[in-house]
Formats: structure tokens, sequence, C-alpha cells
């Protein structure tokens, strides 16, 4: 894996994320019945950083929920021999809200697929959004996002790594070419 | 880890194996208070059911993790199957290979027969409890309902009581509980308790009321009448006397303590109405948390199986 180009400092994924938002604000007018859900493993803490905004904005106390898409995979059994359930924690109903499914980075839309269909299982949300740090292309799916903190073009063979404090240690995008 | 095809008994798992089947329950018991009681993780895998010996719980148990989890899951009903024209074991097993199945749940009166059956099929093979040698399912859903409540088994003392002798759900849970470092103690008639208890690393107690004070779990077992010889205890009264759960003792049972018994029970023998209406008592729990126990085993079992 050859190291090819750095895409976002620290401070760029948090002015990414402020603008995401700000968005989620402006399309939701404020944040009320809006909740929150961060995808495995990555979208958890961006989910937490947007939260943390929504509080420092407008003052509002929107709850982030995780969700763990493994039971709902399509590409389970390619992806890896012994996949692992870390578990969802979504304490809060989803019910006739406005879900937002935050994710790092949106390649194929497949991850996204079987997250719309674990939210669908827990109930009937008014709206299911989706913001994602980076969309590097090449969807296999018709599925879009809401908020997006960069649009990369990429090629197959290159891999976008997002780095995030609370799991990586230190915060960042940086982009990687295949051997 | 888990990593193999089969589940035929606890005696074979190592503590880490059991920790993260108990871990991967705790999401499916999730699941199962969700709007919607599937998840799609199975959709293409078939699990077969075949029950050589009466069940309600465990059979419909299994059905229904199956199902939960999207999988196609099939009943053989032994009385009408080919077992009735003399189709042995091995053959009923590449049958079933044949049919594609993934997971064959097999419950038989010969302890071993679930281990024959494996070395003999593609298929991954679940004890659903073989003779009098082991029911591991029940025994993970019962450390799963303990650690539910307590937290942690590490440290626990589990008295287990009654018909000791004929119990694959003791054996079972001894092996289990001693891994997860739990003490075990039992209690029961001499002629039921089998030999070499100590070196299974389990305490006898001296009576009802001394497994009773000193436990955090009691758990009861039935009277296996259909496994038994006759003349093993005098009457089924004086065995409830002595033997059984009378309202009585309920007063030596510790606050927290938890009340258990895998059912089908026999009310009045070794556990009585009063009992298994206290607020300790968590038997409908256990049945509840088999399902999930269940469904962890069929993601665990079948990961790895390609499409």
């Amino acid at each position: 894996m050859n190291f090819k180009a750095k895409i976002f400092s620290e401070d760029e994924v948090k002015r990414a994320i402020a603008r995401i938002s700000h968005q989620i604000l402006e399309h939701n007018k404020g944040a009320e019945d809006t909740v929150l859900v961060g995808i495995r493993t990555r979208g958890v803490p961006l989910a937490k950083m947007i939260a943390q905004n929504l509080r420092r904005f407008e003052n509002l106390d929107v709850p982030a929920g995780i969700l763990d898409i493994t039971l709902y995979r399509d590409d389970l059994s390619l992806k890896s021999e012994h996949p692992v359930i870390n578990g969802s924690d979504i304490p809060f109903n989803i019910e006739g809200k406005n879900v937002i499914l935050v994710d790092d980075v949106l390649f194929t839309g497949r991850t996204v697929r079987a997250a719309i269909d674990a939210i669908m299982d827990l109930g009937r949300p008014k709206t299911i959004q989706l913001a994602v740090l980076i969309d590097r292309g090449h969807r296999e799916l018709p599925i879009r996002a809401d908020y997006i903190g960069k649009n990369l073009p990429t090629s197959r063979n290159e891999i976008v790594s997002v780095k995030v404090a609370e799991i990586d240690g230190d915060t960042g995008v940086d982009l990687y070419t295949l051997l | 880890m888990l990593k193999r095809k089969d589940l035929l008994g606890i005696k074979e798992l190592e503590r880490g194996e059991i920790e993260e089947i108990l871990n991967t329950a705790v999401e499916m018991k999730k699941i199962l208070k969700q709007n919607v009681k599937k998840v799609p993780h199975l959709q293409n895998k078939s699990v077969v059911i075949l029950f050589h010996e009466n069940s309600t719980r465990t059979r419909m148990s299994f059905e229904l993790a199956a199902k939960f989890m999207s999988a196609s899951a099939s009943n053989i009903s032994i009385a009408t199957s080919s077992v009735q024209k003399g189709e042995t074991l091995i053959d009923t097993g590449k049958t079933l290979d044949a049919l594609m199945t993934d997971i064959i749940v097999i419950r038989h009166s010969a302890a071993g027969a679930p281990h024959l059956l494996a070395r003999h099929v593609r298929a991954g093979v679940i004890n659903a409890g073989d003779g009098m040698n082991e029911h591991p399912t029940q025994a993970l859903l019962d450390m799963f309902t303990m650690r539910e409540r307590f937290g942690q088994i590490e440290g626990l003392t589990v008295g287990i009581y009654g018909d000791i002798l004929h119990s694959r759900v003791a054996r079972s849970n001894i092996y289990g509980l001693n891994k997860m470092g739990a003490k075990v103690k039992v209690f029961g008639p001499e002629t039921l308790l089998p030999s070499g208890l100590e070196r299974l690393g389990v305490k006898k107690a001296g009576s009802m009321e001394e497994l009773i004070e000193g436990s955090d779990v009691v758990m009861g077992l039935r009277i296996q009448l259909e496994r038994q010889k006759k003349g093993l205890f005098p009457s089924i009264r004086e065995y409830a006397r002595y033997y059984g759960f009378t309202p009585e003792r309920t007063r030596l049972l510790k606050k927290q303590a938890l009340v258990m018994h895998p059912g089908p029970v026999n009310r009045g023998v070794e556990i009585t109405t009063p009992v298994l209406e206290l607020s300790q008592s968590v038997i409908n729990e256990q049945v509840t948390n088999g399902v999930a126990v269940r469904m962890a085993l069929l993601f665990l079992l079948t990961r790895g199986i390609r499409p």
C-alpha cells in the first residue's frame, strides 16, 4: 500500500463536519425529531462530533446511536471468515423521526443499503438521511448522500483511509494506492 | 474464538469460546426486542431439526432461532420418517447433506449420537441433547441467564439438585460453570448422584437446606423417569419431601438468588408452585434467552460457510 495524498488534516475534518452539522440544521429546520445513528466503526465518533456541534451551535440535544450492520450485509462471507458482532446501541425510539445515518466513506452503497434495512426493522422513521465524510464514487446501488464532507473521485485500486482520534489516535483522511 | 463446524458439548469448549457465544447472544437478544424480529443473515442457509426424543421448548427454540435469522427451518418427525424403515443415523445424515443442509440440530437418546453424525456429514451439527451425556445449548442459556443477572459467572455458587445422574443438563452445566470460574454444589438422593463427582470439581451438599442457603443460583432438575430403572427412590411423596424445593424452604433463599429449572417441571415433585411463582424464579426468562443463545450459535457456526 503506497501513500498517495493527504486529503484532510484534523482541522479540515472538523470544518467539514461543522459544515455538515449546519446543513443538517438548515435542511431539517432545526433538529426537532432528529436523531443521529453512526454506522460502526468510524461513523460512530463522527456522529458524536455532529451531536456536539448541534449542542454548541444551537443548544440542541440530539441523541446519537450506534448501528452494527454485520447481520445485514450481503457480502459477509466474501469479506471475512469470522465476522464479529459488536452490537447496535440505539436506546431511543426512531418511529416518526428524521434518522441521519453517519458513515466515514460512501463507496459501493452496500453498507448504507444494509443500514437502511436495519433501521427499518427497528421502526418506521419519517425520513432517513445520509451524511458521509468522503464520497469516493463507484456506487453499485442507487444510493446517494444528503450531506458530504468531500467528493473524492478515486480509482478502484485506491484506498481511502479515514482516521478518527477516538479509534486511531489521530484524525485525518489519507489516500493510498494498492500495489 | 469459535472456529468449529459443530457444537457437540461444553466439555470441548474453551472459556473464550463460551464467552464469545454469550457475548453474541447479548446482541441477539436485542433483536428479539425489535419490532421486526428478523435479520437476513442466514438467508440462504438451511437448518434441519432432527429430534429422536420429545421436546417442546428446545425444538421450538431452535426453529424460531433459525427463522429469526432468516434460515429455512425444517423439522423431521421421527415417527413419520425413514428411521421407521430402518435407515441408520449416518444414512439419514448423508441424505440431509445431499439435500444441501447447512446445520443439523439433533437430539438422540444415545449418548454420542451427535458426535457420530458430525464425523460423517458435511453439515454442521448441534447437539440438542444426547442421552445422559450433554445438552450444551441448555447450559449456555443457563450461563447466559446467570451472567445477565449477576454481571459475571466467576465466583458464583450454583446449587444443582435432583436427578443429577440422568441429567445431561447437569453435566453440561458442571463443565461450563467450572470453566467460567463458578463453584458447583449438588444435592440429591445418593442413588441419583453419579460417581466421580469430586473429579468434576463438584461438592456435595448435606441437605436441601444447606444447598439453598449457600447458593446464588438454585437449579432444579426433573426426575427423568423415562431414563430410570425402578427402585432408585421409595416414592414420589418421599422424594418431594426430602429432595424437593418446598414452600417452607424459600425462607432460606438469598434475596438476590435465582431459581432456575430447564423445564419441563414436575410440579409438586422437585419444585412447587409457590416456588415457581417467586420473583427470583427466572424459568420463563431462561426460555427467551434460549432463543438468543441459539441464534448466536447459528451465526457463529455458519460464518465462514460460503454461499
